[in-house]
């Protein structure tokens, strides 16, 4: 097998505005790696990337296909969604920049930590989005050569 | 055990926090730290594997917060009480729920004066 051949693929399709199931996608991320019998660390931070990035779905868009891909050397994570777009993502890369409404701060989130967040545990990020249309976002975590088995 | 570490068990009873849910869960669970935060990013973003977190919110979203970050469990404050969906949702996940009647800063003073230390405890060393 070759190391960028994926070991695992599965993709979640989601609606934006639906509280009350915000997590659910990333929890079932957290499952799936654990059961891979990758390491708690990576596992921690790809799943803090995933919860970050649907989040940000629940909030802002209006429907998402998300892709979670692990091979012999990364998880992949790949967010699609149908929503506004970011008019300028090196300002919501800021830390702190935020639109969010206060409903959304009231239930913890909107303190503009999501993408910096996403960032900070990615060891590469790739957000594009288009205005009225949607963003996409692909997060990179590695996993260390000694790790992957 | 390691210094400034101790079983979540040992915690709840030193600082006579109510358990909602996970009561059996409370022995095999190590505190490694305290994080107090309204903000579920903050949580994500500057609380360590292992942390009890303290907060005001009794969302769902602080469970699964708990749950994605690794957290040891929840204090909710100030006689705040999740409602049933947080509650079901921590019962799936496997999150400790404690709640107690004081406010945020006297249960960060009560959790540091049995011993446990904030996530930046390095960088308070330095200021004093």
């Amino acid at each position: 097998m070759t190391s960028n051949e994926p070991l695992f693929v599965r993709q979640f399709r989601f609606e934006g505005k639906d509280f009350a199931n915000a997590g659910s996608v990333s929890t079932e991320v957290k499952a799936i790696l654990r059961s891979l019998g990758l390491p708690a660390p990576l596992v921690r931070r790809a799943s803090i990337v995933s919860y970050e990035a649907e989040m940000n779905v629940v909030i802002y868009a209006s429907s998402c296909t998300a892709t979670l891909l692990v091979d012999l050397r990364r998880i992949v994570l790949t967010f699609d969604d149908r929503g506004p777009g970011i008019p300028d993502i090196g300002l919501a890369m800021q830390v702190g920049y935020s639109t969010a409404t206060q409903e959304i701060r009231e239930m913890g989130f909107g303190a503009g930590m999501g993408l910096p967040n996403i960032q900070r545990n990615s060891d590469s990020l790739d957000v594009r989005s288009t205005v009225g249309h949607g963003t996409r976002l692909e997060a990179v975590i590695l996993i260390p050569p000694e790790q992957a088995s | 055990m390691e210094a400034g570490k101790m079983t979540l068990d040992d915690v709840a009873r030193r600082c006579s926090f109510e358990v909602l849910v996970g009561s059996e869960l409370l022995s095999g669970r190590t505190v490694a730290q305290v994080f107090a935060s309204d903000r579920m990013s903050d949580v994500l973003a500057s609380a360590g594997a292992g942390a009890l977190l303290v907060t005001g919110l009794v969302s769902p979203q602080s469970v699964v917060t708990a749950h994605i970050a690794d957290a040891a469990g929840i204090v909710y404050v100030r006689g705040k009480r999740p409602g049933p969906d947080a509650l079901d949702k921590a019962r799936v996940l496997g999150v400790v729920l404690l709640a107690t009647p004081l406010s945020t800063f006297d249960v960060c003073c009560l959790l540091g004066s049995v011993g446990l230390s904030g996530a930046d405890a390095h960088r308070r060393e330095k200021l004093t």
